[in-house]
């Protein structure tokens, strides 16, 4: 199970964040700033795992990948393939949430992250629910994202037809 | 009122407008923050949907990233998650599962809106209401919205079923009589043909087979059959790690699985489930060698693969392997050892983890002298873990793999050198330990502890104090081993020591107690020979070791001239060190000193035979204390006081005059015999090691209460931390460790005064330099601490490493017990009670009803059919509800009985097994192969073994009543042989 994905840039600002168990707001952003604490202090070129537990309590791991200005960090428990968490965020055999992300954004940088926050949790949401990995082919998760904001755009256009639209895909 | 509301709606801020604002900062983050949550606070109430929306929007952005406090707008999110348009229903989900936990109120009133879209015809709002309650469903929720989830889990639209699978996961956890309901239907998706069911039905078992993999043993058929059919590695991943929970619960199981893992081993590319099987078959299949073998083979391409992900992976999995497959660790020794100077800091920890589950008795010296090496060159981070792991190590079950405890002791007195040693605490528990549990190695222990205090440099690195309260404990309690207790004495009274803590220099104060009645003891012993024969014997018996020079110092000795006497101390010295500990008045001596063991050197003897001596030595350390009559430190003061007027009592009856020898010294000298052998017998009982269960070895007297709430008196207690270790510290250790929390505040004006002290001291250091230590080390050291190594270029590292390769070469090689090695001497050892109770963790409630209900649901009799079911099946179409009987009358019926008779778990052996062998012929058969192969090396289960699988079925009956015990409460088909 996937407990955690957090983004943030290389001076600590939290870009995104999504915690799957429930963690109060204080709590969210101590664990922000202490996995930010670890991560500015690893060199480049080291592995992408760091030790976890001591941050997140037990049965906890965390992997994290260093894009230009972004740190993505997925954390997670033993229920998870390490190498196949950072083949979702991004790998060579497969690449789940950046490629979605480029695909979206045409070659994602720090500011696409900024702007489009919501979009940014459409995409998640559809990758991960409840802590569990739903989708893995990013023109899937393309697809759903595309349809979920075609329908924010027309109930927001037409305001009286917004029953036919929830009928819309029936 | 309607005017406001309109001029916000038309010019309310959108959340972009938000974040630009918060890039331009103006008006600084947090009054930019504030004065948009005003704005929020104002909108939020707004009577257009559109406007609370957007609010609501801007709030959870916040709240995400900014730490704003969004619990109060639970209702409005509540209001715009029944919103009836989709972008603001959205808007609305989105905040509660963000800010919605199980203590919210408004959760009561969400059910309804809740199950209006889990029934939507929008497939996007189902997804919605499923997102949200896999994060934040209560045991009402769950119980309410079961026959929805139900439902969907047989929805037509993949990416609905995808999400209820999901969901399930959460709904069990809070609600465990749903698996009653839902469980079949969840089952069913296990045969799926969809890659996304499939996907994300493996990952709820694979969650739910971690917490109690024995409930889910029934369906080992089902995911046998995903194992060798899938093609798809999420999955593969997944059903390897339910495997590796199973395997161990049932032996035949892993017997069947081993080919299948083998086959994925040997064909796939990705790397990732390359390394889940290689993790599946080190932990869970390490009886099966060719398997490991195959393994190993693989983890060797990831050790020596350049990026450090792999590299770390495989030398985690070689660790799993340590403890029933050595060799696969001494294959690949020389990446291990070269690991050890990685640059990357997780591929050192491994490896270093990996070198320590690798010590063993006879090679624990030489991998510890590489390890301490390399200590010396790493960073500080990387060199304490290295410390820690050899103490950890060391010291593990009462110091099992040390035999040569002088060598260990030195060790921990150089691991205290190293300059970046933050391990204080741990080496001081060891040192007082070994020399509580190890009585040989007391006279090394206190030479080890004579260096440490005798070196200046290491005053006034908080890291040591730890340390130097050891090594003074250690060589009070053991003085009778020190060559040199005057010696001794100046280190434990020098000026610098007032750069330790009260705590430890109230140890140092009891040490110099305990020294300085061993000396008067010795002199006392002395005096009692006649002096004049003293020294005919001494020039008689000494012929052989001692030299002419040493007679005429002998006899300089007997004079008495003060400064003679200190010239002593400087010239007795070197020899000390460089004579063998043998005792020169061994014959005279011996009836007499029965205290002073037989390694007492002769300098000690010479110096302590002087009353001028002695009597310096009570100066001395009056005047050595005196200062600390004023501590504000209570232990400190108390301990000095009582070493000061101790000394008062003894100077009454010494007289002053040093010429004064013979005659009314004699007298005088029975009187202080006395006090000195009371003390003596109060220092001379032995500490031993206690057990750590010896207070409940005690009966609890009636009347007391043990379980008695004392909450309260955390708050009290908090700062006062016991140690935990399987010793007690007898009276004065033990005050030590407590007074040194609460008493830790220094007072500024001690400081204040010990400056004063040190400059007069320095005066008195000028006048009679003599009675110190060798001015280079005590002079003018300063506060500075030896320059920390540096860290080395990378090649010369490189180099480094290839040494570190060379020498570790022969110490990781397991070789033949030594033969020249002396014997291990007796190490006190507890019968029971030196380690701690292990506790085994208690499955939760939840858990076990969650266990339990999806126990009856695959073993027990027909999972009875509970309301909510009845209802739920009456509403679907037919269609549908046709197809779950068809469903249930074929796999998960005949899985409800299993348990109960064995006729029909072998008709349900058949089902399976015709249907693996169907789906994956060529499996089978390499299977039934395989099992010819192995019959050679199971000779005794031969008859069981028949390569026909027919003919097998009645034999494997056989064989499940005969030789396997069958698991108590969970019964596995008999496919699997």
């Amino acid at each position: 199970m996937i407990r955690s994905v957090i983004v943030m840039n290389t001076e600590g600002k939290p870009r995104f964040a999504k915690f799957y168990d429930f963690q109060p707001i204080e709590k969210q952003q101590e664990l922000i700033r202490s996995v930010y604490g670890v991560l500015c202090s690893r060199a480049e070129n080291v592995s992408n795992f760091v030790e976890a537990e001591s941050i997140f309590g037990s049965d906890s791991r965390l992997v994290y990948k260093h894009f230009a200005t972004l740190y993505f960090v997925l954390v997670f428990n033993s229920s998870e393939n390490e190498l196949a968490m950072l083949d979702l965020i991004q790998g060579p055999t497969l690449s789940v949430f950046v490629e979605t992300l480029d695909k979206c954004f045409k070659n994602v940088c720090e500011l696409d992250l900024v702007f489009n926050y919501s979009k940014m949790h459409s995409i998640l949401d559809e990758i991960i629910s409840g802590g569990q990995v739903l989708e893995t082919s990013s023109s899937e998760v393309m697809k759903a994202v595309e349809e979920i904001s075609k329908l924010e755009t027309a109930s927001n256009s037409i305001n009286f037809v917004s029953k036919t639209v929830s009928g819309w895909r029936g | 009122m309607a005017g406001s509301s309109l001029m916000d709606s038309l010019f309310q801020r959108t959340l972009d407008d938000l974040i630009k604002g918060l890039r331009l900062q103006l008006i600084g983050e947090s009054a930019f923050i504030s004065k948009a949550m005003d704005e929020i606070r104002r909108e939020i109430k707004s009577t257009d949907p559109q406007t609370k929306s957007t609010a609501l929007q801007k709030l959870s952005y916040l709240n995400s990233l900014h730490g704003i406090d969004m619990n109060w707008a639970a209702f409005h999110v509540v209001e715009v998650m029944s919103s009836s348009r989709f972008a603001q229903k959205k808007i609305g989900y989105h905040a509660a599962s963000q800010s919605f936990h199980e203590a919210t109120p408004v959760l009561l009133l969400i059910t309804n809106q809740l199950r209006k879209d889990l029934t939507s015809t929008n497939e996007f709002e189902v997804s919605l209401a499923l997102d949200c309650l896999s994060r934040f469903a209560t045991v009402d929720l769950a119980r309410d919205l079961t026959p929805e989830i139900f439902t969907l889990l047989s929805s037509s639209k993949v990416f609905v079923r995808k999400k209820a699978i999901g969901v399930v996961l959460r709904v069990f956890g809070k609600y465990p009589d749903a698996v009653r309901v839902c469980f079949k239907r969840l089952v069913e998706n296990l045969e799926s043909s969809d890659p996304r069911i499939l996907s994300a039905v493996v990952g709820v078992f694979c969650e739910l087979a971690s917490q109690d993999p024995r409930s889910y043993l029934p369906l080992a058929p089902e995911f046998y059959r995903i194992l060798a059919d899938s093609k798809n590695n999420w999955v593969l991943i997944k059903v390897l790690k339910i495997f590796k929970n199973l395997a161990p619960l049932e032996p035949r199981l892993a017997r069947k699985i081993v080919e299948p893992i083998t086959e994925h081993m040997r064909r796939t590319g990705a790397k990732s489930l390359l390394f889940e099987c290689i993790r599946t078959v080190v932990t869970s299949l390490s009886d099966f060698e060719t398997a490991v073998r195959l393994a190993v083979e693989k983890t060797r391409e990831f050790l020596v693969d350049d990026d450090p992900n792999l590299k770390y992976l495989g030398l985690h999995a070689l660790s799993i392997l340590v403890p029933k497959h050595s060799w696969a660790v001494l294959e690949n020794k020389e990446v291990v050892i070269k690991s050890l100077s990685d640059v990357d800091p997780n591929v050192k920890l491994e490896s270093l983890r990996l070198v320590m589950a690798m010590v063993s008795d006879n090679n624990v010296t030489e991998i510890c002298r590489v390890l301490v090496n390399l200590a010396l060159k790493s960073d500080p981070e990387f060199c304490n873990e290295i410390l820690g792991s050899i103490l950890a190590t060391c010291g593990e079950s009462v110091y099992e793999i040390i035999i040569d405890f002088d060598w260990y002791v030195s060790l921990l007195g150089e691991m205290s050198r190293i300059p970046y040693c933050r391990k204080g605490e741990e080496i001081e528990n060891q040192l007082i330990d070994i020399g509580m549990r190890v009585k040989d190695a007391r006279p090394t222990l206190v030479s080890v502890g004579r260096d440490l205090l005798i070196d200046p440099a290491l005053l006034g690195n908080p890291f040591m104090d730890r340390i130097l309260s050891a090594a003074a404990w250690v060589s009070g309690e053991y003085v009778q081993f020190s060559g040199k207790p005057f010696e001794l004495l100046e280190a434990l009274l020098q000026p610098r020591s007032n750069l330790l803590p009260p705590s430890v220099r109230a140890v140092y104060v009891q040490s110099a107690f305990k020294v300085m009645i061993f000396c008067l003891n010795s002199y006392i012993q002395e005096q009692n020979i006649d002096s004049s024969s003293y020294i005919d014997t001494l020039v008689e018996n000494g012929s052989e070791s001692i030299s002419a020079r040493e007679c005429q110092d002998a006899s300089a000795l007997a004079s008495c001239d003060v400064s003679d006497q200190f010239e002593q101390v400087e010239v007795f010295n070197p020899r000390g060190s460089n004579q063998p500990p043998k005792v020169t008045f061994a014959e005279n001596d011996r009836e007499t000193l029965t205290r002073v063991q037989t390694c007492t050197s002769a300098s000690l003897e010479d110096n302590s035979s002087s009353l001028g001596s002695i009597v310096e030595l009570l100066n001395f350390i009056q005047f050595s204390l005196g200062p600390l009559t004023w501590s504000h430190d209570v232990e400190l003061l108390e301990r000095s006081r009582n070493l000061l007027n101790f000394i008062d009592l003894i100077r009454q009856q010494i007289p002053d005059g040093l010429n004064e020898k013979d005659g009314s010294a004699e007298r005088e000298l029975a009187e202080i015999s006395k006090i000195v052998e009371l003390i003596l017998d109060a220092f001379s009982d032995d500490f031993g090691p206690v057990s750590i269960n010896a207070q409940e070895r005690v009966p609890i007297p009636e009347g007391l209460i043990l379980k008695e709430n004392l909450d309260d008196l955390k708050m009290i207690c908090s700062d006062i931390e016991l140690s935990e270790g399987s010793y007690s510290f007898g009276n004065s250790l033990y005050e030590e460790k407590v007074d040194s929390s609460i008493l830790s505040q220094q007072i500024p004006q001690e400081s204040e005064s010990s400056n004063a002290t040190t400059s007069l001291l320095s005066e008195h250091r000028k006048r009679h330099g003599l009675y110190y230590l060798p001015s280079d080390k005590t002079d003018d050291a300063s506060n500075d601490y030896p320059p920390a190594n540096e860290l080395k270029e990378q090649d010369i590292l490189d180099d480094d490493a290839a040494h570190l390769v060379k020498l570790a070469e022969r110490s990781l090689a397991m070789k033949k017990k030594s033969t020249s090695a002396k014997p291990r001497p007796v190490v006190v050892r507890l019968d029971e009670g030196d380690e701690l109770p292990v506790t085994r963790k208690k499955p939760q409630l939840n858990d076990e009803q969650l266990s339990d209900a999806v126990r009856d649901v695959l073993v027990g009799s027909d999972a009875r059919p509970t309301s909510s079911q009845t209802d739920q099946s009456s509403k679907p179409s037919n269609r549908r509800k046709g197809k779950e009987k068809q469903n249930a009358g074929n796999p998960s019926d005949s899985k409800e009985n299993l348990g109960n008779v064995e006729e029909q778990s072998s008709n349900m052996v058949d089902t399976s097994l015709r249907r693996t062998h169907r789906h994956h012929g060529k499996d089978g058969k390499q299977a039934s192969l395989e099992k010819n192969s192995e019959k050679k090396d199971q000779t005794h289960k031969k008859s069981k073994r028949t390569s026909s699988q027919r003919h097998g079925r009645h034999k494997a009956k056989q064989s499940g009543d005969t030789s396997l015990p069958v698991a108590s409460q969970t019964v596995i088909p008999d496919f699997l042989l």
